[in-house]
């Protein structure tokens, strides 16, 4: 990897840090084509953070090489620097000051003048719908408030690169969509994001490129198509019109597709997963299926099929769960209730 | 503040997507900020923290208070007949003792603030390294000058009658904040060196009681046993106490303020290289 190749933000090869005993991260490979979003999903302690350190210059890699805009992390760190803005999974912006006092203080060190870093400051937390809060101190902010000063913090000099690290962690389903309009808004622009997530809806709703990692090795790595289709053909989700049909629907569906098949939570709902292994497209299978419950007599009201999520994908990749690590409320049960987020700002 | 006129107080006022967009259009970085501008913004970092958490302004002025009320009249009557013409020898001495002392805060605000995120950011700029690091202690120097000015106040209202006048005092106190400023790079290497705040306080505490303590802010060294004297007498502390006291009192110590600013260069050339390599580090 002594030439930097054309069209890529980040290449590593080969990427090791250890913490003791501990290889955080294990030769990862990385190629992160330029002006797209590239998803790094693991569950906690995968080796995302630190992956995402020595990328940011913020941690000195123990083996391998590690490229950003062509610029070694170690030896050209002060050129990608240059290049690169960095929000961290934990606030990473003062929570003392207030938040234009954050702006103004960054961009005073990247370089703006006074005028100019006041300027800038006011029209980022106006766009960020931040500016009845500028002049609040960071540390009274909700935690959607939190995060779109973290990012407003990262985009004050538009950069090349923008490490987004968890930037969704922790935030109600709301917070979370608008952070995620964020991200599409920023790289709409020409900004090659890098984004970490334990969250597999957030790397389907975002990332063009995906790496799945886990114990600090990249396990998977593709497009979203791709990944899913390395797992299985989908599912096929069905509707019946009456619940006391479902036993013979769900026993139907098995001699048809000889596939797993659940009941879902609503009582006239059944999930069917086909086999990509079966030779047939999942359209074929979904309609031989139907042909075989409707000559039982029964009668489907509606029906869709599915590719299969990211989880099924996690699940099939690693063996086990994401969730097994990770903390409860994920947006993986997005449908309950946000959690009260710790120091929410009544305003 | 805000034309915008929020009917949900609940919810955040939305992105805007288009001025987002309109910002963010590729637009020329400007130039990188010299050492001294980004020493000099996080020295305005500090001065804001000093705003929204004026608390923290106790060390240096409670603290200081005592210590020039409790040591005139404790040693004032025994040591020079009365307090009062104990203070014209005193006030110099635990000037630079007491601000010698406040200055290992440093290393346990250091300590406490690596810790958080924001360092992330600061590490991930493309600034001069140790500005960060020298924009804490321009911060303290300015702790340190509120300090030094409370205690000559209260010093003047016991009595102390500087000789030197104003430009004495303020080239004793002046000397005072370049040296305490330059001695504050121990406190950010042990800052970054240990694990917590804690262990920080704890080896502050076994280096600077002796090195205060054992120096002529108090008394002579003359009546103390050899060993003493050959220690005391090349103390940098004494150095800086005789400088202080000399310039205070209308003299030119010359020899006594180049051992001052020389061991002040010693200590930012030894540790100022050790902190930054540990800053790196981190």
């Amino acid at each position: 990897m002594s030439q930097h190749t054309a069209g890529l933000a980040i290449e590593t090869a080969g990427l090791v840090k250890t913490f003791g005993e501990t290889r955080a991260v294990d030769g990862v490979d990385l190629a992160v084509p330029t002006g797209t979003v590239y998803g790094v999903l693991g569950p906690n302690g995968a080796g995302k953070t630190t992956t995402v350190k020595m990328l940011a210059t913020l941690l000195r890699p123990d083996g391998g090489q590690a490229r950003v805009f062509g610029h070694d992390v170690v030896r050209e760190a002060d050129e990608v620097r240059g290049r690169v803005s960095l929000t961290g999974q934990y606030a990473s912006v003062d929570e003392d000051l207030t938040g234009t006092e954050n702006l103004v203080l960054l961009g005073r060190l990247l370089g703006h003048g006074k005028k100019a870093a006041r300027e800038r400051s006011a029209q980022l937390l106006a766009a960020f719908g931040l500016a009845d809060a500028a002049g609040k101190q960071v540390k009274h902010y909700s935690g959607g408030m939190r995060r779109r000063i973290d990012i407003a913090a990262s985009i004050l000099s538009t950069p090349d690169l923008l490490f987004l690290d968890e930037p969704t962690t922790g935030l109600d389903p709301r917070s979370r969509n608008q952070v995620w309009d964020i991200v599409r808004a920023v790289v709409a622009q020409g900004t090659t994001v890098l984004l970490t997530t334990q969250y597999l809806d957030e790397a389907d709703q975002l990332a063009s490129r995906i790496a799945v990692i886990d114990r600090g090795r990249v396990i998977a790595e593709g497009t979203k198509g791709e990944l899913k289709a390395s797992v299985g053909a989908g599912s096929v989700h069905l509707r019946l019109r009456d619940a006391e049909q479902r036993p013979e629907a769900e026993h139907v569906l098995r001699l048809a597709l000889d596939a797993d098949v659940q009941q879902d939570p609503d009582p006239v709902a059944l999930t069917a997963r086909l086999d990509a292994a079966a030779g047939d497209t999942a359209a074929a299978q979904a309609a031989r299926a139907l042909g075989e419950l409707a000559r039982a007599g029964v009668v489907v009201d509606n029906f869709s099929l599915g590719q299969p999520s990211l989880d099924e994908v996690f699940l099939a990749l690693t063996g086990h769960d994401t969730k097994a690590d990770t903390e409860p409320g994920t947006p993986a049960d997005a449908g309950t209730p946000a959690r009260g987020q710790k120091g929410e700002v009544a305003a | 503040m805000s034309t915008v006129t929020s009917t949900d107080v609940q919810d955040l006022a939305p992105v805007s997507a288009e001025s987002l967009a309109a910002l963010l259009v590729a637009q020329e970085r400007p130039p990188r900020p010299s050492a001294l501008s980004a020493s000099l913004t996080f020295g305005w970092r500090a001065i804001l923290k000093i705003k929204h958490v004026p608390e923290q302004l106790f060390d240096v002025t409670a603290f200081p208070i005592m210590m020039v009320l409790m040591y005139t009249y404790l040693f004032g009557g025994a040591l020079a007949g009365s307090p009062e013409e104990y203070i014209q020898f005193l006030l110099p001495g635990i000037l630079v003792m007491s601000v010698v002392m406040i200055t290992m805060y440093t290393g346990v605000s250091v300590n406490t603030d690596i810790e958080k995120g924001v360092f992330d950011r600061f590490r991930s700029l493309p600034i001069w390294r140790p500005s960060t690091m020298v924009g804490y202690l321009l911060g303290d120097a300015l702790r340190y000058t509120i300090a030094s000015v409370v205690m000559l106040t209260v010093g003047m209202i016991l009595g102390y009658r500087p000789d030197g006048g104003p430009a004495g005092v303020v080239a004793g106190i002046a000397l005072l904040v370049v040296f305490s400023f330059a001695f504050s790079w121990i406190w950010t290497m042990f800052g970054l060196l240990l694990r917590t705040e804690k262990s920080v306080m704890g080896v502050s505490m076994m280096v600077i009681f002796p090195l205060t303590f054992l120096s002529n802010v108090f008394v002579d060294p003359r009546t103390m046993p050899g060993w003493l004297q050959a220690f005391v007498n090349n103390s940098p502390v004494t150095h800086l106490a005789s400088a202080v006291r000399g310039l205070m009192a209308g003299d030119w110590p010359a020899a006594e303020i180049a051992w001052s600013l020389g061991w002040a260069g010693l200590f930012v050339l030894v540790f100022g290289p050790v902190t930054m390599r540990l800053y790196n580090r981190k």
